[in-house]
């Protein structure tokens, strides 16, 4: 490898021999391809015509009444398939297209890394194969089925708690067994270097455009700017362009699953330890031996026991606040947006929204707070009526 | 404490090296298997400390570490199965396991510990030669050899890096993928084995996919200094979990096959 991939301690890339080749040749193309012109061009044709980028920021008077200060929603929940998964899949996509891979694998938890990486998959005409643990397959079936409309395979996975760890150790497996002609299209900003370095590269448009939206239509930069960190990738996303304003408050809300202290939850950099996992040194949901807890959550996207590793280096230096959000208030501020601005945000966004509700009355009614609206809620419509059934 | 090279000097051909999950099913029965392994003829054991994500194993393997974490193994018990092991003989020992276990016990602790209980080296399943520099030197600060990869798609100049920094042997795998029988044995055994030998003078093993005697030879008639058998051997723990002395019988009787077929040398 030409470089370490570190993020102060973190990261690196902890993997089996086996794939060190791989990760190689994805570095050197990342390398060579990403500021190349012809793949520029192409990959920001596509952001506009197919993805539907840049996606607006939205004033939400409403809600922002409700909590009581000024919040504007950057809408990634509007690009197609519904998720700000699309950016990073459209670049690594393309990415496999310059390599001359034929074949596309990904993991995914809530499904919405599975589905544009399928969209992607149909778009390039690439055989993917999608690996999902039985779990998430249950909870999220719509995405199953989209997937599966684009062309794509859903592997079940049953190892383990049938999540999207399970589903990322047997993508890791199956790619150990066809490096040679299958490109692995990761979906959060962790795992092995080079992958947090290449997914935050094609996520980071959400806060460039964030950061000139606010200047161009409130006239100054907020004072606040969340987002819900699973992996880390949309928060990396939107929080990158504002590392250097050091005015701007940058927080990360975690899964707070039933509650911290029940232990049942998936707030890995609140409440987690430094080890190793996927390929990675990051924060980690463990025991006193190492052994890798299981999470626990409503949202499918967020239920992961580790983070990528700049946002454990951003927690160390204590640029970004990370906080946790749980279950029953996700679930509240789910209600809420729909409620008050006709939004079903997606349950990993709608714990950056918990978070905000959990502010109402100490905030000033000017401040200014930006929440990256990662994806749309249609997918949790079934698991938020387990919870809450909607009454006639 | 007997070395790996003491063992490789004394064999007769390859040495045979069979590969148990500690604490598989449980406590008790994994330290009888393993000591009837011995007495069958394993001349070196390869020994892994179950981990919850071994992303390394296929699905034998990783029900093995299941069953092994659910009867509560735990790195500690672990030290003490290696202890019990080395009383009943004193036979080289290489751990196979993930990183994050070694890291949390405290990297430098983990091998002076596992060192005098016993063990002769640690090879991490999810730790290249890039980052060896984290383990080499503590390992061999702690009197432990170091064991390293090699995989089919390792090019010479890396090759050439890894033996470098190992010693006792380069655990080769024979084929792209992960841990597991395989009916046919991968055919780029032989080629791989010689490219190495063509770089180093570091003993070679090979592990992944050696489910048969035939294979066993096979690899041994390729040039290796010793053969690992892994998922074969575990998956007759598996096979027989509710007779626990058929499990014994069966083992036994499938490593002193597969030693006997070392034995006789290769098939003209």
């Amino acid at each position: 490898m030409k470089q370490k991939g570190r993020f102060g301690d973190y990261g690196g890339f902890y993997v089996p021999e086996v794939l060190i080749p791989a990760l190689e040749e994805l570095e050197e193309a990342f390398y060579r391809f990403y500021e190349d012109d012809e793949f520029v061009s192409e990959l920001e044709d596509l952001s506009r015509h197919y993805a539907g980028r840049p996606s607006p920021l939205y004033y939400a008077k409403r809600f922002s009444e409700h909590v009581g200060c000024k919040v504007y929603l950057k809408r990634e929940d509007l690009l197609h398939g519904g998720a700000h998964k699309v950016n990073n899949t459209l670049g690594q996509g393309l990415l496999a297209k310059y390599m001359g891979k034929t074949k596309l694998i990904a993991e995914t938890g809530a499904g919405q890394h599975g589905l544009a990486t399928a969209m992607i998959g149909a778009l390039f005409g690439m055989e993917t194969k999608i690996f999902m643990g039985v779990v998430d397959i249950e909870r999220q079936s719509v995405n199953v089925h989209k997937m599966k409309l684009c062309g794509a395979e859903v592997i079940d996975v049953e190892g383990g708690t049938g999540t999207l760890k399970d589903a990322i150790n047997d993508a890791l497996r199956y790619w150990t067994a066809h490096v040679t002609d299958t490109f692995y299209l990761f979906g959060s900003a962790c795992g092995p270097h080079p992958y947090p370095t290449i997914v935050k590269h094609f996520q980071i448009c959400i806060g460039i455009e964030a950061r000139q939206q606010c200047l161009d239509e409130i006239g100054r930069l907020p004072d606040m700017v969340l987002a819900c960190v699973g992996g880390g990738s949309n928060a990396i996303g939107i929080f990158n362009e504002f590392i250097d304003d050091k005015d701007v408050k940058l927080i990360g809300i975690e899964a707070g699953g039933r509650s911290l202290s029940s232990g049942r939850h998936a707030a890995t950099l609140v409440a987690g330890r430094v080890g190793v996992l996927h390929g990675a040194k990051a924060y980690l949901l463990q025991d006193d031996e190492g052994q890798v807890y299981e999470t626990e959550s409503v949202s499918a996207g967020l239920d992961y026991p580790a983070v990528g590793p700049e946002h454990c280096m951003l927690k160390d230096s204590g640029r970004v606040e990370y906080v946790a959000a749980e279950d029953k208030e996700v679930l509240d501020a789910f209600e809420l947006l729909s409620k008050t601005e006709g939004i079903l945000p997606a349950l990993e966004s709608a714990h950056a929204l918990a978070h905000l509700v959990g502010l109402k009355g100490k905030l000033d009614p000017e401040t200014v707070v930006v929440v990256n609206l990662s994806g749309r809620g249609d997918k949790d419509v079934g698991i938020v009526e387990k919870y809450r059934p909607v009454k006639d | 404490m007997k070395t790996y090279s003491q063992v490789f000097s004394e064999v007769d051909g390859a040495a045979l090296i069979p590969f148990f999950v500690i604490g598989d099913p449980d406590f008790e029965t994994s330290i009888e298997i393993v000591k009837a392994a011995i007495d069958a003829g394993a001349d070196i054991l390869e020994l892994g400390i179950p981990f919850s994500d071994p992303i390394a194993d296929g699905p034998t393997i990783q029900k093995a570490d299941i069953r092994s974490l659910s009867n509560g193994m735990t790195v500690k018990k672990a030290l003490e199965f290696i202890k019990q092991i080395k009383v009943h003989r004193d036979i080289p020992i290489g751990l196979l396991m993930y990183y994050n276990l070694v890291y949390q016990y405290g990297t430098e602790k983990f091998f002076s510990d596992f060192h005098k209980a016993g063990v002769n080296s640690v090879l991490i399943a999810d730790l290249s030669i890039d980052d060896a520099d984290e383990v080499a030197d503590p390992a061999r600060g702690a009197g432990l050899d170091t064991v390293f990869m090699v995989t089919p798609n390792t090019d010479a100049e890396r090759m050439k890096l890894i033996a470098s920094k190992t010693t006792g042997f380069i655990y080769t795998v024979s084929v792209l993928g992960v841990t597991g029988s395989r009916n046919e044995l991968s055919g780029a055994v032989e080629g791989l084995v010689k490219k190495i030998k063509g770089v180093t003078d570091v003993p070679v093993c090979v592990g992944f996919g050696i489910s048969k005697p035939e294979h066993a030879k096979t690899v041994a008639a390729a040039g290796a200094d010793g053969v690992i058998i892994g998922s074969k051997i575990v998956g007759l723990i598996e096979e027989n979990l509710d007779d626990k002395d058929k499990a014994v019988a069966e083992i036994s009787e499938f490593i002193a096959t597969v030693k006997q077929a070392l034995a006789e040398g290769p098939t003209q």
